[in-house]
């Protein structure tokens, strides 16, 4: 072999002595600063079968990198939850996050539940909502069973509204209800008067406008918006300014039109405006209506929903459609509002980590300069948790581009393989919820999945593809 | 009490402030603050917290609002405090870019053609497979690799045409490049097959020393010759070296490797017109073609011999030429007289096979040598730290390292038991050994010559202490400086460690108790 006659090139792997002196030697050399994959043993133990399963992993991935990609999400229009969402019926309530019972929710899942019968009309106070609940009539299940998805709590009840969001290219449909703002929301377990009050009038105001705004308007395309506003420094999750100011741009023409006052008018783009995070109900069912076109393509390991309950965190992977894996929901470390602490705080919640799955939101983090804050301060770390990111994702995203890093796409289709592998977690930005039902929220921050979900779905994986 | 202050059109980012808010709350006298902007947020908050009035109430968000409660409250410092806060830089990552994985790094350093993997025993089969599938060789330094891995990498590594030095494997040159535990040699026609870490060390830094210089030396880990894995890649080191145009001797230097995979060895030396040295330490090649040195010095000789042209004569036994300033009778005489105490060598070792070597070469002379890994098994000492007679202890082995570094980097074990024998009214001589290069310490003769020291100052009795140079000119610890730190504490220093023993067995002898 040629070995003898080229130039070595080395990458060390370990101790970092063993660089430092070839780099002294003048050698050409990298370090490689090494973790071991996630689990220790058991992984090796996983990963060793790799090469004994009976799928081609790597075509399988890129076809599932190749959907999510490749979709394009759209804003079709809006309904009422009851009319428009698969499944949806009057005594059913959905929530963020995978399936979990009413005794072990916590706080702010219970408090924006019994918001929800409150404002259903189901109860009048919080007493009679728990009575109802307990009483067995009321029935409760994941977004994610019904093509959806909620921010933090996600509590979404029947006579919601909600935008519906297709997929042009595969034909996938996604729903979320409108965004309520910041403080004291039911999505962050806040069920007060003010937050009931707050609610009916985005019925009765906010959702018949918007919808007549969108059927003048016609379809708009949320893929276009979410690429724009990444190179205008948002990251889609956490931060949603340029999102929401595009999206105002798009929809306001079409709400002058409208057959409404002008106070209704005026007070909807006021709604919109006063709140960044207006765009993030779209963002995440956008994420969402493109990671449903990979599920169930079979031998992927490419994750396809990752989201919290407050209580646990799950994730679903392409190629093992239907299954949940699922560990204890993290803290978050985080920045907190005046008057509040970590003590306060409620575990990681709600299923807004669809925008991570599919490719933006904490992967993004790069072009997000304005939120790296959270992440412990510099842009340098920013970048690095960008640069991470893509150790851990299959692609490089052909839309979201990142112009800080000379326009690289961002980091998309995250594999449960490499990152058990790797012993590196998918980075998360959330909110933070206070953990007392009925106060809402507190601060944000920035999480971790617990990694044994993605030890336990490649072990599943692994009994699934083989003979 | 509430103080404050309203900066107006002053914008931050929300997050900034709130960070700025943590660092102000931590001040002394501070029950609560707020730092923002004047948005209706804020202002809740404010009011919730008692601390909003009619003028912050009439704020915009694109004021600055510094709001802080406590007791006597110095704003002036505090407003400070916020705008160093606010101006202060991002620090500017000036370290050096480390990759998350190997494909990572393999994708930034095109042609990456060498992997040198030093992580834990368990993951590093893992890791060595994903390098090989890159088309990467492997230098493999990690022990603790399951036999079936190393048989299982070295197999598929040979069906993709690639090396894997290891595990277990702590030197290895190629292409002048020294990797790991390795002396800074020079370049030249000699190619070297080791599956013994000092050994390799040894023979070419003595070549090197000689003025001779190296090829590549492929470093196989020690397993590699035994049975289970039959010399997967001994032998193929071997046949590389065969084809490789720039190598025109080849040395083989293992402890002895398992029959088979020496009369393979041997069918392919005698197959090809190069010339070759063959080593195997306590082991015999029973075959009248095949040029053996007597001990690794001796191999190395020979090596250079024939490099230079000479003839060579097998059963010559050579030693390094380091007799010219040494009057190596006198010397013994003058150390024979200083020793009025003590019977017994005692050497304490960081390379395996130079330990081994030197119970070898004691044992023919003197008798037996007690070691926790003793050449006979009647010689096995039972507590490793408590020498008995004659002793030889490589303190590399994994019983003296749990949980500490190799003693050619980490030299507390090594000191404090050199102190131990020769304060013991048993000893006579003591023998240790000083690695040069690469990975190694980067003052080893310091700290023997630093416990030398002590030990005389502690004990009124003479021991003769003995040490034996491993490295070149070359290595960056440099030679000389080493070799004087050495004998300014009185050691008697060898530019080999067969040379070192002779030297021991003559003052033994000379001793005659």
């Amino acid at each position: 072999m040629s070995l003898f006659k080229e130039e070595l090139k080395i990458v060390n792997i370990g101790l970092k002595s063993f660089y430092e002196d070839l780099k002294k030697q003048g050698a050409n050399v990298v370090h490689v600063d090494w973790k071991p994959p996630l689990g220790g043993a058991k992984a090796v133990e996983i990963l060793s079968e790799f090469s004994k399963l009976n799928v081609d992993i790597e075509k399988a991935n890129a076809e599932a990198v190749e959907r999510i990609m490749n979709s394009q999400p759209t804003l079709v229009g809006m309904g009422i939850a009851r009319d428009v969402v698969p499944g949806m019926k009057d005594n059913l309530i959905l929530h963020a996050g995978p399936p979990i019972t009413w005794d072990r929710m916590c706080g702010p899942l219970k408090g924006a539940i019994i918001g929800g019968l409150i404002y259903e009309g189901k109860a009048k106070d919080e007493k009679e909502a728990i009575e109802l609940i307990e009483s067995g009539e009321i029935e409760f299940d994941p977004w994610h069973h019904h093509d959806g998805v909620g921010p933090m709590a996600g509590v979404a009840t029947a006579s919601m509204p909600v935008f519906i969001i297709e997929n042009k290219t595969y034909g996938t449909k996604a729903y979320c209800t409108m965004n309520e703002g910041l403080g004291k929301v039911l999505r962050y377990g806040a069920n007060g008067p003010d937050v009931i009050e707050k609610l009916k009038w985005m019925e009765e105001v906010l959702y018949p406008v918007l919808k007549e705004a969108i059927e003048i308007k016609g379809e708009i395309n949320l893929k276009n918006l979410i690429a724009q506003a990444v190179q205008m420094g948002d990251e889609c999750h956490n931060r949603n300014r340029a999102a929401t100011s595009l999206f105002i741009r798009e929809i306001a023409p079409a709400i002058l039109d409208t057959h409404f006052s002008n106070k209704e008018k005026k007070a909807v783009i006021e709604f919109i405006n006063a709140n960044d995070h207006f765009f993030l109900n779209l963002s995440m069912p956008a994420a969402k209506s493109a990671t449903l076109a990979a599920e169930g393509i079979k031998g992927s390991t490419v994750v396809t929903v990752m989201a919290r309950n407050g209580t646990d965190f799950g994730i679903r992977v392409a190629g093992l459609p239907g299954k949940w894996f699922v560990g204890t929901a993290q803290e978050v470390e985080g920045l907190y509002f005046p008057g509040f602490t970590k003590e306060d705080a409620n575990p990681d919640i709600g299923d807004s980590t669809i925008t991570e799955t599919g490719g933006f939101g904490g992967f993004a983090m790069a072009g997000a300069p304005a939120i790296v804050k959270f992440v412990g301060g510099t842009v340098q770390e920013a970048i690095d948790t960008t640069l991470k990111m893509y150790e851990i994702t299959d692609a490089e995203n052909n839309t979201y581009k990142i112009p800080f890093l000379n326009f690289r796409g961002t980091p998309t289709g995250l594999d449960i393989k490499k990152v058990v592998e790797k012993g590196i977690l998918p980075r998360i930005n959330t909110g933070i919820a206070h953990k007392d039902p009925g106060i809402g929220q507190v601060g944000a921050g920035l999480t971790y999945p617990p990694m044994n979900i993605f030890i336990d779905a490649l072990e599943a994986f692994v009994k699934e593809y083989s003979d | 009490m509430v103080y404050k202050m309203i900066k107006p059109n002053a914008y931050y980012d929300s997050v900034t402030l709130m960070l700025i808010t943590e660092d102000i709350k931590k001040k002394d006298n501070v029950e609560e603050a707020l730092v923002g902007m004047g948005t209706e947020t804020n202002k809740e908050f404010l009011k919730e917290l008692g601390m909003l009035d009619s003028e912050l109430e009439s704020t915009t968000p694109n004021d600055l609002l510094i709001v802080v409660k406590g007791e006597n409250i110095n704003m002036e410092e505090i407003e400070a405090e916020v705008e160093k806060l606010l101006k202060a830089e991002t620090q500017e990552d000036e370290g050096e870019k480390f990759y998350p994985s190997l494909e990572s790094a393999v994708k930034r350093l095109d042609g990456a053609n060498m992997a040198v993997i030093s992580i834990a025993g368990e993951y590093a089969g893992l890791e060595t497979k994903k390098a090989l599938d890159m088309g990467l060789n492997v230098m493999l330094f990690s022990d603790n690799v399951p036999i079936e891995t190393e048989i299982d990498l070295k197999k598929y590594a040979l069906e993709k045409g690639l090396l894997v030095m290891g595990p277990d494997c702590g030197t290895a040159i190629i292409n002048g490049v020294p990797m790991a535990f390795s002396n800074v040699v020079k370049r030249g026609k000699i190619g070297i097959v080791a599956a013994s870490g000092t050994g390799a060390q040894e023979v070419s830094s003595i070549i090197s020393n000689l003025g001779c210089g190296i090829s590549q030396l492929i470093g196989t880990g020690g397993r590699d010759v035994k049975k289970d894995v039959g010399g997967l890649m001994f032998l193929e080191g071997i046949k590389r070296l065969i084809e490789d145009d720039e190598t025109e001797i080849i040395v083989l230097v293992s402890k002895p490797p398992y029959p088979e995979v020496v009369s393979k060895a041997v069918e392919l030396l005698k197959k090809t017109n190069k010339k070759h040295v063959v080593h195997f330490v306590n082991g015999i090649v029973e075959d009248s073609e095949i040029t053996v040195g007597h001990t690794l010095e001796d191999a190395a000789i020979k090596a250079a011999l024939l490099c230079q042209g000479k003839e060579i004569d097998k059963d010559e036994y050579t030693y390094f030429d380091f007799l010219e300033s040494f009057d190596f009778d006198v010397k013994v005489k003058e150390e024979v007289a200083k020793i009025k105490e003590g019977k017994y060598i005692r050497g304490l070792y960081s390379g395996g096979t130079l330990a081994d070597e030197t119970m070898v070469l004691l044992s023919k002379e003197i008798g037996g040598i007690y070691s926790p890994k003793p050449l006979n098994p009647e010689y096995l000492l039972e507590n490793i730290n408590e020498s008995k007679e004659h002793t030889v202890v490589d303190m590399g082995e994994d019983e003296f390292t749990v949980g500490r570094p190799h003693p050619m980097i980490d030299f507390t074990m090594r000191k404090s038991r050199l102190i131990k024998e020769y304060i013991d009214k048993d000893t006579a001589i003591i023998m240790v050994d000083v690695v040069l290069g690469w990975g190694s310490h980067m003052d080893p003769a310091g700290e023997i010559a630093e416990a030398v020291k002590t030990a005389r100052e502690t004990s009124d009795k003479y021991r003769c202490v003995i040490a034996n140079i491993c490295g070149t000119y070359e290595d960056p610890q440099k030679y000389y400086e080493q070799k004087k730190k050495l004998e300014d504490a009185g050691v008697i220093v060898f530019p080999s460690n067969a040379s070192a023993v002779k030297f021991a067995v003559n003052v033994w002898k000379e001793l005659g108790r």
